[in-house]
């Protein structure tokens, strides 16, 4: 558990240092996805920070928790958190989307240390993260699956498959994030398909539900102790909040789901996130 | 009397057999009872894993617990293995996870469900796949001892069993001599080399017994494995025979026809003709009236190597 206080502050922190190795990481490659890196970078920094137990200088560690961004086209977010815990280096974030490069375009298990599962097909993650969970049970080990969704993700038949499993199985080492960023590629989600009361439906499955504001950082951290402590049952913690988050015109903007900024727009989102260049 | 018993009988025995490995776990999607894989979850339930209805989840939560350092097993009919074929893409084959997933009741052999339950493709649509390793065994026996060649692998697979009994041809062979990636030849001539799969064996053995009426002497091979293909045995029996034919329950597009013909294509003027379902649907019918509406059975491979010696 982090200690509240100055912990909260280095968090915030670190979640910053993600946020401009985000846009830059588009910026340079000149395509990917900041929106939704952006929205999960709070969550994702703070699970390593107070929760997740993975050792950076043993990647493949047998009892590690397994991390895995189903969202994986959101992996900005994932390379520069990589980095800033010492998986990969600072240098290997110049290598996103480009040819040999350990950060692929969608996060990729054989290219990436510290990454646990090759996404980047929408609604794998959970059934994946599932099968790791069983693999803990039947090994009798402590070790969790925490694996975060986008909403629009969950509009994928096989994540329903999945949470009617992973309920009947009563596995309660796996815990979910859900970002909901309330965007997906072509629009917002209300857009192009409406999904009505999701903590209901999570519930109705037979999950336990907890849901905050993704971006404020004490509620973050009491979610994720929710996470942490919710083992009766497989868990989700919905996590309300804006896509592009920290850089004003990609805020709640679709445009910037899966789009780079130009050399402008760059130089404004630097300014607003205190980079120092 | 020949024994007769179906291949998916085999990989039920298999799984059971390969239980003292603790690493082994089965998956199934509700239809444990018809895979086979039945026995392994009456012996093991601690170790076996049902996914309800649901297939695609079924795949990618063996392999979840393949990249935690388990062997899974994972079954269902041939034709719902096809609903997870982007899992079976993306989150088994693109990672190289070791997942073996069992696709019974495969081909048209598969009998009166008719046509939505005869998969006539798992084999073509597999074998584009990396790392997959694809199967497609003839007896109860070459498919227990293949089973548990797999466990040992470090790729995925597919293995397509057959739900109806054929004849055993496996009870006397000496295990060694069945290997993934070798063709079996059963049976040796040089005037035509008849390569086939599954339930379409015993038909080439028939075919070949024809062949010898008309002073035709047929090699037979039992391809199992499509992939890796044993190229090195079909550029042997081409130099050898200068005809072949390829025949399997599947469609003519892609599977054993297609993966021959890909490799002669680049390695021998030989001619080939192929022996299987042509590009259609099947529809509901007994197992042998399948095989005789379709020209899978005897007679058509023996007209296949009729026209394969002409283009000699």
């Amino acid at each position: 558990m982090v200690t509240i206080a100055t912990s909260i502050s280095e968090l915030k922190e670190l979640a910053r240092r993600c946020r401009i190795e985000i846009v830059k990481m588009v910026h340079r490659a000149q395509a990917g996805h900041p929106g939704g890196s952006l929205s999960e970078i709070d969550l994702i920094a703070a699970l390593y920070s107070t929760s997740l137990r993975v050792r950076p200088d043993e990647p493949d560690w047998e009892d590690r928790d397994r991390f895995i961004l189903s969202k994986g086209h959101a992996s900005p977010g994932m390379y520069a958190l990589l980095a800033e815990k010492g998986f990969i280096q600072h240098g290997d974030l110049h290598s996103y989307r480009v040819l040999g490069g350990v950060c692929q375009g969608h996060v990729d298990m054989k290219w990436c240390p510290g990454v646990d599962f090759s996404a980047g097909s929408l609604g794998m993650g959970l059934s994946f993260g599932m099968g790791c969970a069983l693999a803990a049970r039947i090994d009798g080990s402590e070790r969790r699956a925490f694996v975060m969704l986008g909403d629009g993700e969950i509009q994928e038949g096989s994540i329903w498959e999945a949470a009617m499993a992973a309920a009947h199985h009563e596995l309660g080492n796996l815990k979910v994030i859900l970002d909901r960023n309330r965007i997906q590629n072509d629009d917002f989600c209300l857009e192009q398909m409406r999904m009505f009361d999701i903590p209901a439906k999570w519930k109705a499955f037979g999950w336990n539900v907890m849901e905050i504001d993704g971006h404020d950082m004490n509620e973050i951290v009491e979610g994720i102790n929710f996470l942490d402590t919710s083992n009766d049952a497989p868990s989700i913690l919905i996590a309300h909040t804006i896509k592009g988050k920290g850089v004003s015109y990609m805020e709640d903007n679709p445009a910037f789901h899966g789009a780079a900024p130009n050399d402008e727009q760059f130089a404004l989102a630097m300014q607003e996130l205190g980079a120092v260049e | 009397m020949t024994r007769m018993a179906a291949t998916r009988d085999g990989y039920g025995q298999a799984l059971l057999e390969l239980a003292e490995n603790k690493k082994v776990v089965v998956l199934e999607a509700d239809l444990g009872k018809s895979t086979k894989s039945l026995h392994f979850r009456k012996a093991h339930p601690e170790r076996t894993i049902s996914c309800g209805i649901g297939e695609q989840n079924m795949l990618l939560v063996a392999a979840g617990m393949a990249s935690s350092g388990y062997i899974p097993f994972a079954s269902t009919f041939a034709i719902f293995t096809e609903r997870a074929f982007e899992q079976m893409r993306n989150g088994v084959a693109r990672p190289n996870l070791a997942v073996h997933l069992c696709g019974s009741h495969g081909g048209t052999h598969t009998g009166t469900d008719g046509s939505s339950a005869q998969s006539i493709e798992d084999l073509a649509i597999y074998r584009t796949l990396p790392n997959v390793t694809v199967l497609h065994p003839s007896d109860d026996v070459s498919t227990r001892l293949l089973t548990k060649q797999l466990a040992a692998s470090k790729n995925p697979s597919y293995m397509r069993t057959a739900r109806n009994k054929t004849p055993v041809l496996y009870d006397e062979a000496d295990p060694k001599t069945i290997q993934i990636g070798k063709g079996i030849t059963l049976r040796k001539g040089n005037d035509v080399a008849i390569i086939a799969c599954g339930v379409l064996v015993s038909e080439a053995l028939k075919a070949a017994d024809s062949l010898r009426e008309k002073g035709i002497e047929a090699t037979v091979i039992d391809m199992h494995t499509i992939k890796p293909l044993d190229v090195g045995l079909v550029d042997e029996v081409a130099a050898r025979c200068g005809a072949i034919v390829t025949a399997e329950d599947h469609s003519i597009i892609g599977g054993l026809g297609g993966a021959v013909a890909e490799h002669l294509s680049a390695s021998s003027r030989t001619p080939l003709e192929r022996v299987g379902v042509q590009d259609r649907f099947g529809e509901s019918g007994q197992a042998d009236e399948m095989l005789e509406l379709m020209e899978l059975s005897s007679p058509h491979i023996v007209k296949a190597a009729l026209r394969a010696i002409d283009r000699k």
